[in-house]
C-alpha cells in the first residue's frame, strides 16, 4: 500500500493560509467594509405557526424618515423554490417563496425592509400593520400525516422536481425506502432480538458569525452578493430564478466564512437584499441576529427512529430493520436527503444480512431543518450503536468483539451503497480504504477499555464511572453528482495563482487544496496564492458539504497542477537542453540528471518574455464514482451523579481514518470541533418551545452550547491508510466526528448506572427519570 | 449626541456618537472590523477588546461609558508583519479554523496572561470561557495560549500590547 511518507508538502502541518491574517484582525468577513451608503435590512417575521395573512398595510413603514424600502408578498415575483443550497435539481421540495401570504412557523418571512439604520429599518418593520388569519398548527410530527391534519402546504406550486415520493396533502415532504433480504426472516431466525424507538433532538449550528449579506447592483448593472455562504454557485443559480434575474448578470463572492456546518448549506438571506438593492439602487445588508439565527435560520432535523435488530449467538447479525419519522419543520429543505443518508451513511457499516429502511420527512410548523455536519447520520448512530451494544449484551460478547466481527473491510461493498443514494438510487461500490479495526484497537487502548469497561458493579458513593463506544463512518462527496473545478497559472517569479470553486468556509480547504497543488508541482505552499468561490472569477464546485471539498476539490486541484506540471516541464527543457524525461521538480527547481538546475522563478520569466511565449497553466474538472467512507471509533468515559441526574464526560477518544490527513493539524481540528459540538448537543443544546410553537430560549444564555470550561479531555488519533481514488490516499474528516458522542456517552452511562437512554438530550432529568428518582 | 475621546490601539481618536450607542458599533464604524459582532447580546465574546487593560464585550459597553478609555483590539495586539506572541501561537497551534471568534480569543488571553503568566491548564480553560468558538473544540486553542506563555515568559519584555 502506498502511504504519504516521501511527499514533501502533504502529510505536513504547514500553517493555515489565512490564519495569521485572522488572528490579526486583517481578514475581511461579508459584513466587513461596506460600502458608502448601504442600507441595513430587516425581516418582518411572523409569530404566529400558521396563518394566512389576509391584509399587509406598508403604508406607514414606506413613509418613515429613512426607510428606502419595504416589500411584501405583493412586490416579489412568485417563484416556488427551495432553500436548500443543493446541485440542480436539487432533490428538495420546491415549497417556499421569497415572501408569501401565508406564514408557517413562528419566525417565518412576513416582510421586509431597507432603511438607513439598523434602528429605523427595526422601527419600520414594527410599523407594518398585518392581519392573520390563524390556522390550527401541527407540533408533533406524529400528527402530521394522520387524517384531517391541517395542510401546511396547500398552495398549488408546492412540488418535487425529482422523481420522489412527495404528498403535500398529507403534510409528506419525502419518503424513502430501501429493502435488502427479508427482515422479518431475519428476525424470525435471530437468537436474539432487540425493538427499541430512539429520539433525537433539534439543534442549531451556531457559527459564531451569524448569515449576513450584502447585494448591490454595480456599475455595469450587474447584481453582486458578498456573502456567508457554502455555496456560492448554487446561491448564484437560486437567486437568480426567485429574482427572474439573468443568472448571467449575478456575481457571488465568498470572502472569509465564520463557520457554517451545515447552516450556510442554504440559500436562505441572499434574496432580500437583493431585491432591496435592485429597488432601491443602493447596497443593502441583511445580518441575522442572534435570536433570528435560532428561529428563522435552518436546524438539525429531529428524528424518531423505531428500530428493530437481530444477531444469532455467533454475534453474526441477521436483520436490521429501521423506520424514521422526520420532522422538516415549515419546509422541507434537505427533507428527502437528510432522512437518507440517516440509512445510506450507517447500514453499510456492518453486514446485516438483511435490512429494511424506510424514512419519512414529514411537515410540521416548527423551525425548519436543513444540512447540519453529519446530515442524517448524526442521528441514525444513535439507534445503531447502542443496539450493537445490546446486542452484543444479549449473546453474552464484548462490545468491540461483536463489532470487529461484522464490520465492513477493504473489499467489501454492501447493497446499501447501490439502493440508497442521494434521494435515488445510489452508486455500487468497493471498500478500497479500511482503518477501522485498527481504530477500535488504538482507541479502546486510549481509553484503558479493558481496566474501565464493567467496572460500576465496584465503585461505591453517588458518582459512577463508565465507558462506552461506537464505530462510525461517513461518505466522502455524492457521487456523479458533485462537481469541482480548478485553475492554476504560473507567474514570473516562479509562484502559482490557485482559483477554484471550494468553498474555505473555515475548515482550512484553502490550505489543504494548496498543499495537494504544491505537492504536485514541487514546491512550498509558500509559493502558492489561493483565491476561492468567486462565481465570476473562478471555476465552479458545488460547495463545501457531504465531505467533499478535500476528495473531490482536491483531486480537481491534482488535475489541474499536473497539467500545469507538464508545461513547466516543457519549459525547463527548453532552458535547460535536455528531454523532459531527464528533468524532476523538487523545491522549486526543475533539475536534471547531469545536477543543472534552474529555479521556478527563472521558468516563469521565461515562459512569459523569451521564447515562444505561453502562460504556464492548469485547468480540470473531477466528478467522483465512488464516496469512500472515513471511519471512526469513538470512545467517551463519563460520570454520572446519580444523585443530580448530571452527566459529565471526563475523557473523549477519537480514532479516525481519513486515509491520508494532507494536513494532519486541520485535520484534527475538525474532530475536535466536530466532537466538542457532538457532545455539546448529546447533553445541553435543547429548543424549547412554548405552546404556539414560539422558542422560548433564543439566545446563547440559554441554549447552551460548550465554553472551554466545558472541554473534557479530547484526544484525537489519525490513523492513516490510503484511499487509491483520492488525492494523495486522502479521504474527507469534516463531518464524522459528530456521530460519536450520542451514542458513545449513551453507551458509557448505561455501563456506569445501568439505564439505556432512548432519548436526547441527556439530561439531568432525564437520568433521574430513568433512575426511578423523578 | 456625546463627544467621545478614546485611545484605540495607542491613537488618540474622537468621535460623536448617540448616547445609547454600544462600543462594538462604534469600533466597527471607525473601521476597526476586527472587532467581530456575533450575538450582540453580550454571550459569545467575538467582540471582545481590552478597556483599560481588561477583557469585555464591547456590544453591551456603551461607547459613552468607555470615554477616555484605552482599548486594544486584535490588530492592535499585532500585525501580520509583526504580530504578538499569542497571535502567532494561535497559526502555530492550528487554533485558527474559521478565525471569527479568534480576535476576540487572543485578547482574552492576552487579558489572562497579563495577570498569570503560566497558567495551568484549568485558568486557561475558565478564562476562555465566555468567549465561544464553535470549529476548534478549544484543544488547539488552549495548546496556544500554553505555548504563548512559555514564549512570553522566556523574554524579559513582553512586546507591544
Amino acid at each position: 500500500m502506498p502511504d504519504a511518507r516521501g511527499l514533501r508538502v502533504v502529510g505536513h502541518s504547514v500553517d493555515k493560509l489565512d490564519a495569521l491574517a485572522l488572528a490579526t484582525g486583517g481578514e475581511k468577513f461579508a459584513g466587513d467594509d461596506l460600502p458608502q451608503g448601504t442600507l441595513y435590512a430587516r425581516i418582518l417575521t411572523s409569530p404566529w405557526a400558521h396563518a394566512r395573512i389576509l391584509r399587509i398595510d406598508a403604508g406607514a413603514a414606506r413613509q418613515m424618515k429613512g426607510v428606502r424600502a419595504v416589500i411584501t408578498w405583493e412586490d416579489v415575483p412568485r417563484v416556488a423554490h427551495t432553500t436548500a443550497g443543493q446541485g440542480f435539481p436539487e432533490p428538495s421540495p420546491y415549497d417556499s417563496f421569497t415572501l408569501d401570504n401565508k406564514v408557517r412557523f413562528v419566525g417565518d418571512r412576513v416582510a421586509a425592509v431597507a432603511a438607513d439604520s439598523p434602528a429605523i429599518a427595526r422601527a419600520a418593520c414594527e410599523a407594518i400593520e398585518v392581519e392573520y388569519e390563524q390556522l390550527a398548527p401541527i407540533f408533533d410530527p406524529r400528527d402530521s400525516m394522520k387524517e384531517g391534519a391541517p395542510v401546511i402546504h396547500d398552495e398549488p406550486e408546492a412540488r418535487m422536481i425529482v422523481p420522489a415520493a412527495y404528498d403535500k396533502s398529507h403534510n409528506m415532504a419525502a419518503q424513502v425506502t430501501a429493502n435488502v433480504g427479508d427482515v422479518e426472516a431475519g428476525l424470525a431466525g435471530a437468537d436474539v432480538v432487540v425493538e427499541r424507538e430512539f429520539e433525537v433532538h433539534r439543534a442549531q449550528h451556531c457559527h459564531i458569525e451569524p448569515h449576513v449579506a450584502l447585494a448591490y447592483v454595480d456599475g455595469r448593472g450587474r447584481l453582486v452578493i458578498r456573502t456567508s455562504t457554502q455555496v456560492p454557485f448554487h446561491v448564484r443559480r437560486i437567486v437568480a430564478e426567485r429574482l427572474q434575474w439573468p443568472i448571467g448578470k449575478v456575481r457571488v463572492i465568498k470572502p472569509r466564512i465564520g463557520g457554517g456546518f451545515g447552516g450556510k448549506q442554504e440559500v436562505l438571506v441572499e434574496d432580500i437584499p437583493a431585491v432591496l438593492a435592485i429597488r432601491t439602487g443602493k447596497p443593502v445588508l441583511l445580518e441575522y441576529t442572534r435570536a433570528e439565527e435560532f428561529v428563522s435560520a435552518r436546524t438539525r432535523h429531529p428524528q424518531i427512529l423505531k428500530v428493530r435488530a437481530g444477531a444469532k449467538k455467533d454475534g453474526s447479525l441477521t436483520a436490521y430493520d429501521l423506520d424514521i419519522l422526520m420532522d422538516t419543520g415549515a419546509y422541507g429543505s434537505h427533507a428527502l436527503t437528510v432522512v437518507c443518508n440517516s440509512g445510506s451513511k450507517t447500514l453499510p457499516l456492518y453486514r446485516w444480512q438483511n435490512i429494511r429502511f424506510r424514512g419519512t420527512s414529514v411537515y410540521t410548523n416548527l423551525p425548519v431543518g436543513g444540512a447540519y455536519r453529519g446530515y442524517g447520520a448524526t442521528q441514525a448512530y444513535f439507534p445503531l450503536e447502542v443496539l450493537m451494544d445490546e446486542l452484543a449484551e444479549k449473546v453474552g460478547m464484548d462490545a468491540l468483539e461483536i463489532r470487529r466481527r461484522n464490520h465492513i473491510r477493504s473489499g467489501e461493498g454492501s447493497p446499501i451503497f447501490q439502493a440508497l443514494g442521494e434521494g435515488s438510487e445510489g452508486v455500487a461500490q468497493t471498500i478500497g480504504s479500511c482503518g477501522l479495526a485498527e481504530c477500535i484497537e488504538l482507541g479502546a487502548e486510549a481509553i484503558d477499555w479493558k481496566e474501565m469497561r464493567g467496572k460500576a458493579a465496584l465503585q461505591n458513593g453517588p458518582i459512577r464511572r463508565g465507558v462506552g463506544m461506537c464505530c462510525l463512518m461517513q461518505g466522502s462527496s455524492i457521487p456523479r453528482v458533485d462537481m469541482g473545478a480548478a485553475y492554476l497559472k504560473m507567474g514570473e517569479d516562479g509562484t502559482f495563482n490557485l482559483l477554484m470553486g471550494a468553498t474555505d468556509l473555515g475548515t482550512g480547504s484553502d490550505t489543504v487544496l494548496a498543499q495537494v497543488a504544491a505537492e504536485v508541482l514541487g514546491i512550498p505552499v509558500s509559493m502558492m496564492t489561493v483565491y476561492s468561490s468567486d462565481t465570476d472569477l473562478t471555476p465552479f464546485d458545488v460547495g463545501a458539504y457531504a465531505s467533499s471539498t478535500t476528495y473531490l476539490s482536491g483531486e480537481a486541484v491534482a488535475k489541474a497542477a499536473r497539467q500545469a506540471r507538464e508545461m513547466v516541464l516543457e519549459v525547463a527543457s527548453e532552458i535547460l537542453g535536455c528531454p523532459v524525461e531527464e528533468i524532476e521538480l523538487a523545491d522549486a527547481h526543475a533539475v536534471a540528471r547531469d545536477g543543472r538546475k534552474v529555479h521556478f522563478a527563472q521558468i516563469g520569466r521565461h515562459a512569459l518574455y523569451v521564447k515562444n511565449q505561453r502562460q504556464v497553466q492548469g485547468a480540470a474538472s473531477h466528478i467522483t464514482r465512488k464516496s469512500p467512507p472515513p471511519f471512526s471509533a469513538q470512545f467517551a468515559e463519563v460520570e454520572v451523579d446519580t444523585e443530580t441526574g448530571q452527566v459529565r464526560v471526563l475523557k473523549y477518544v477519537a480514532a479516525v481514518d481519513c486515509g491520508t490527513a494532507i494536513n494532519p493539524k486541520l485535520a484534527e481540528g475538525q474532530i475536535e470541533g466536530a466532537v466538542l459540538n457532538g457532545i455539546s448537543y448529546a447533553l445541553a443544546e435543547e429548543y424549547i418551545f412554548d405552546p404556539r410553537g414560539r422558542m422560548l430560549n433564543n439566545n446563547l444564555n440559554y441554549y447552551k452550547i460548550f465554553g472551554a470550561a466545558d472541554l473534557p479531555d479530547i484526544r484525537t488519533i489519525l490513523v492513516p491508510t490510503w484511499e487509491p481514488t483520492g488525492p494523495f490516499g486522502a479521504k474527507s474528516v469534516s463531518e464524522i466526528g459528530i456521530n460519536g458522542p450520542i451514542p458513545a456517552i449513551a453507551n458509557a452511562i448505561y455501563d456506569a448506572v445501568g439505564i439505556r437512554l432512548l432519548k436526547t438530550p441527556f439530561t439531568p432529568e432525564s437520568v433521574l427519570r430513568a433512575l426511578g428518582r423523578l | 449626541m456625546v463627544n467621545v475621546t478614546l485611545t484605540l490601539n495607542g491613537e488618540k481618536t474622537a468621535c460623536t456618537v448617540l448616547p445609547d450607542e454600544k462600543l462594538l458599533d462604534t469600533l466597527r464604524r471607525l473601521g476597526r472590523t476586527d472587532v467581530k459582532k456575533g450575538c450582540g447580546e453580550g454571550t459569545c465574546g467575538s467582540c471582545s477588546v481590552l478597556l483599560n487593560g481588561r477583557l469585555v464585550a464591547s456590544c453591551i459597553v456603551f461607547t459613552a461609558a468607555a470615554d477616555g478609555g484605552e482599548i486594544l483590539t486584535a490588530a492592535g495586539l499585532g500585525t501580520a508583519d509583526n504580530p504578538h506572541p499569542i497571535q502567532s501561537s494561535f497559526v502555530k497551534a492550528g487554533a485558527v479554523q474559521c478565525g471569527f471568534c479568534t480576535p476576540g480569543m487572543v485578547l482574552a488571553a492576552k487579558a489572562l496572561l497579563d495577570v498569570v503568566p503560566e497558567p495551568d491548564v484549568q485558568q486557561i480553560k475558565l478564562a476562555l470561557d465566555g468567549n465561544l468558538c464553535r470549529c476548534t473544540g478549544y484543544v488547539k486553542i488552549i495548546d496556544a495560549v500554553q505555548s504563548a506563555a512559555r514564549t512570553l515568559a522566556g523574554k524579559d519584555e513582553v512586546p507591544h500590547a
